[in-house]
């Protein structure tokens, strides 16, 4: 087990042995993979070369014309930005004459500001039962005439349903013990209401439409 | 929605129509989705499409509502698309909606009443009238100013309708109108609506018909179709509303027509609107093999309607209410109670479950809950009152009964004195016992009492209620059997509230030979009175004779010239005939005189005055003329006095009404 390796550099080998043919044999093979990498480069570099000149003269080219239109390009690009800025705060203002119409709707047909301002602490449930059926009367009868309501979802409240991936989390809302991925398997608790028509009266371009309801005057 | 008529021709349809037919399918399939934006596209779309189109447009001129229906004529296809004109109109100062009906109310503003700007409409800055919706709405507040039912007062004998009478209840500050301007507004403002959604298709290049109840008097059509004219639609042309039911019923039926009814049958139309009932009989007969429809009678003018119903509902419970306080209802009251009656009737009438309904009327201040009084409306209220009292169940025998007027009669509409419908039916059916003599197909038993109907077609927004509606068809099934009659079958699918101006729609397309027309004709005989030639005797009125000058079922565009009588007409003097219609004799010839009749056989109507004009003639000379009636292609009966001379022509007009008497 105790053998020394000496290195002597003058040396050379008398005879030709099993382990320098291999090593002989394998110079050659490295050799030739080598010239044949070569090789392959040589030729893809020139294949290239000449799709690469083309592009070399455009974009040679375009700097020219833009030297004049830089300016004109910066411009674009800030239109471009603005748009985009203003994203994280796009909130709809609601239009308040449609609101105001609406409550004037209902005023109108239930007395529905005469009902929510009065107050029904100094009356007994049986009198307030008695306005109430003037105010739903209205009310159903002002939502009827200028929308038309559907419900979201068309199964029976408390049954099963299930939400294939890609629902519109805007018709549906997920409640409770919300984990893993869709489907999802739940209950249905409220199918939910949609207007899908809106038929709301025009307005006169003089129409006051804070005015919800006007004073009342018997001559 | 293509193709449901004629599906035999289909096959031979070239594939490029049927894929341009799915594409208008899924076109429709669309729209209701985003119907709002689809509205406003079409309306511009549609007006570019409009040059060269031709439509058919029905008008409905109700007592209570107005609608406007109409078929495009220039489609090709075999469908029919029906539509109803949603008519934009005021509802309260500065609010505009579209509605498909147009409340036939005329509401005269004081002028502190509206602000300025709050009376604009999609075509006008400030309305000239308010009509409509706003009408009804600030006239419940304000009677006063409030002009109603001017139909009716059109076909009211002894006024005159283009005298500003209306609103009769007016104090004198109020400056009225005439029931000729009231529904001069009416046709305006659906005039206007029309041009503002098609405003390449002007209404006077359309075909227009304009609905009038059977009933209707020469003069009351005349009135209608110088209304009409007065607007610039000068070709609007005259269908009587239960024909206009019956078309309509044809044309919802898609072509199977033919299958519910029978040659023999006499189909009884009943026309129970808002403040008119109206009834016809259309008989069913055959011509080469051809079934035909000829209109064989028309009831009387009869005053009652939905109306009526709900006041007598409203009034039971203002009795009930202050017997129960003790306090008087106020008049607001009472409106508030008729509207909330008419709404719980409803309820009640289509749930069979729901015995009693509470009725509220609300205060007027803004504290709802503290002055609100409550009530209830049962089941057997509205029996009581509206069943038993409008349609009680009488014999066959039973007639309306009419009370002689009081003499201290106020200048108000001569609403009927009997509420029973059903006697006014029975009462009908007895009088036009004769009507179907002369058609060969339909053969009344000799025991029969009355005209026996095979068949019912009910109208009007009344008989929406199955129970007002079965009931009618109960009592009249009872009579029948009673006479060992088959039961009269009901026609089904017709639309209540807007066949009448659908079938007028129709009509317009039937008239271009695309289907059955109904004949019929006027459905009364004329009558002149004319003084007996008899020795006066002092103290007595000379004696009148009846001369016929058109006889009963003369067809439009047809004209009788009457051969012998011949009267002296002064130049210059207005000369006044009294004027008698027959809904009953159908026999008498031009010429015929009379000399003895029944009141049940003529009625008087106005009278008919003839002013010879000078015109190159010496004023007090007498010219002799011949009296000739033509019913012109309008539906309007004309009147003309032909001198013996010269052949020259004058007018004779109906609406000189004796607004004195």
């Amino acid at each position: 087990m105790n053998t020394t390796y000496t290195i002597d550099l003058s040396l050379m080998p008398t005879t030709l042995d099993l382990w320098h043919v291999y090593l002989l044999a394998a110079v050659l093979v490295l050799s030739i993979i080598l010239i044949i990498v070569l090789l392959s480069m040589v030729m893809g570099m020139a294949r290239r070369a000449k799709q690469p000149a083309v592009e070399v003269l455009k974009t040679v080219e375009v700097p020219s014309e833009p030297e004049i239109k830089v300016v004109e390009k910066i411009v674009e690009v800030e239109k471009i930005v603005q748009t985009p800025a203003p994203e994280p705060i796009v909130l709809k203002e609601s239009s308040p004459d449609a609101a105001l119409q609406l409550l004037g709707l209902l005023q109108k047909e239930a007395r529905f500001i005469d009902f929510i301002k009065e107050d029904i602490a100094a009356y007994s449930d049986a009198d307030i039962g008695v306005a109430a059926r003037v105010v739903h009367e209205g009310c159903n009868k002002a939502i009827n005439e200028h929308f038309t309501l559907d419900t979201v979802r068309t199964d029976q409240e408390g049954s099963k349903v299930t939400l294939t991936e890609g629902f519109n989390a805007s018709e549906v809302r997920l409640t409770g013990n919300i984990v893993g991925k869709a489907p999802f398997n739940g209950t249905l608790i409220h199918k939910g209401w949609q207007v899908t028509n809106i038929r709301l009266p025009k307005l006169t371009a003089g129409h006051n439409a804070n005015i919800i309801a006007a004073a009342e005057v018997e001559l | 929605m293509n193709g449901l008529f004629g599906h035999v021709n289909q096959n031979d349809e070239s594939s490029t129509e049927d894929e341009n037919a799915q594409e208008n399918e899924q076109q429709h399939a669309d729209e209701p989705e985003n119907e709002m934006e689809a509205q406003t596209e079409s309306s511009d779309t549609q007006a570019n499409q409009d040059q060269g189109k031709r439509y058919s447009v029905g008008i409905d001129l109700g007592t209570t509502h107005c609608v406007l229906s109409y078929v495009d004529l220039s489609s090709d296809d075999d469908e029919i698309t029906q539509q109803v004109l949603a008519i934009p109109q005021l509802t309260s100062p500065g609010v505009v909606e579209e509605k498909k009906q147009l409340p036939s109310f005329l509401y005269l503003a004081h002028e502190a009443e509206i602000a300025e700007g709050s009376t604009t409409l999609p075509w006008t800055a400030s309305a000239d009238h308010l009509v409509g919706d706003i009408a009804r709405n600030l006239g419940s507040k304000t009677p006063i100013r409030l002009v109603a039912s001017a139909k009716s007062w059109l076909c009211h004998a002894g006024v005159d309708c283009k005298e500003a009478i209306l609103p009769s209840e007016a104090p004198e500050e109020v400056g009225r109108v005439s029931p000729f301007q009231a529904t001069k507004a009416y046709l305006q403002h659906m005039k206007d609506a029309w041009e503002n959604q098609y405003p390449h298709a002007a209404l006077e290049k359309q075909d227009l018909i304009i609905t009038v109840p059977a009933s209707f008097d020469p003069a009351a059509r005349e009135l209608t179709v110088e209304a009409a004219r007065s607007i610039g639609l000068h070709h609007a042309l005259l269908l009587e509303e239960p024909q206009s039911a019956l078309y309509s019923w044809i044309n919802n039926s898609l072509g199977d027509w033919r299958n519910h009814v029978n040659v023999g049958d006499v189909i009884l139309v009943i026309d129970v609107g808002g403040g008119t009932t109206d009834l016809s009989l259309i008989a069913v007969t055959e011509q080469e093999g051809n079934l035909e429809l000829t209109r064989v009678a028309v009831g009387d003018h009869i005053l009652l309607g939905g109306d009526n119903m709900d006041l007598a509902l409203a009034y039971t419970i203002k009795a009930k209410m202050e017997k129960e306080s003790g306090n008087r209802l106020e008049a607001w009251q009472v409106q508030a109670l008729t509207h909330a009656c008419r709404d719980a009737k409803e309820k009640i009438f289509n749930n069979p479950e729901t015995d009693n309904v509470a009725l509220v009327v609300p205060s007027r201040g803004s504290s709802l809950i503290g002055g609100t009084l409550r009530t209830e409306l049962t089941r057997d209220e509205v029996n009581s009152v509206l069943v038993e009292g409008f349609l009680p169940e009488v014999a066959a025998s039973d007639r309306p009964v009419s009370r002689p007027r009081s003499g201290l009669r106020t200048k108000g509409l001569p609403y009927a004195q009997d509420a029973g419908i059903t006697r006014h039916l029975a009462g009908f059916l007895a009088k036009q016992q004769a009507a179907t003599d002369d058609l060969e197909h339909v053969n009344l038993p000799d025991n029969a009492s009355f005209l026996h109907p095979t068949a019912v077609l009910f109208n009007g927004g009344v008989l929406k209620s199955a129970v007002l509606a079965d009931r009618l068809l109960n009592v009249l099934n009872s009579w029948l059997t009673s006479e060992q009659a088959p039961e009269a079958r009901l026609l089904e699918g017709a639309d209540l509230d807007l066949a009448v101006a659908k079938g007028a729609a129709y009509y317009g397309m039937v008239r271009q030979g695309n289907g059955v027309r109904i004949k019929g004709g006027t459905a009364a005989s004329y009558y002149v009175g004319v003084e007996s030639a008899m020795p006066a005797i002092p103290g007595m009125a000379p004696e009148v004779e009846a001369l016929c000058i058109a006889p009963f079922g003369m067809e439009e565009g047809t004209e009788e010239a009457l051969p012998d009588d011949e009267f002296g007409l002064v130049i210059g003097e207005p000369v006044r005939f009294r004027f008698f219609a027959s809904n009953t004799r159908r026999e008498d010839g031009v010429g015929v005189r009379l000399d003895y009749w029944t009141d049940e056989e003529l009625q008087e109507l106005d009278e008919i005055e003839i002013t010879l004009p000078e015109e190159g003639r010496r004023a007090g000379e007498v010219v002799p003329v011949h009296l000739s009636a033509a019913v012109t292609e309008v539906g309007t009966l004309e009147l003309h006095a032909v001198s013996q001379q010269d052949d020259h022509r004058w007018k004779i007009e109906f609406d000189v009404r004796a607004g004195e008497e």
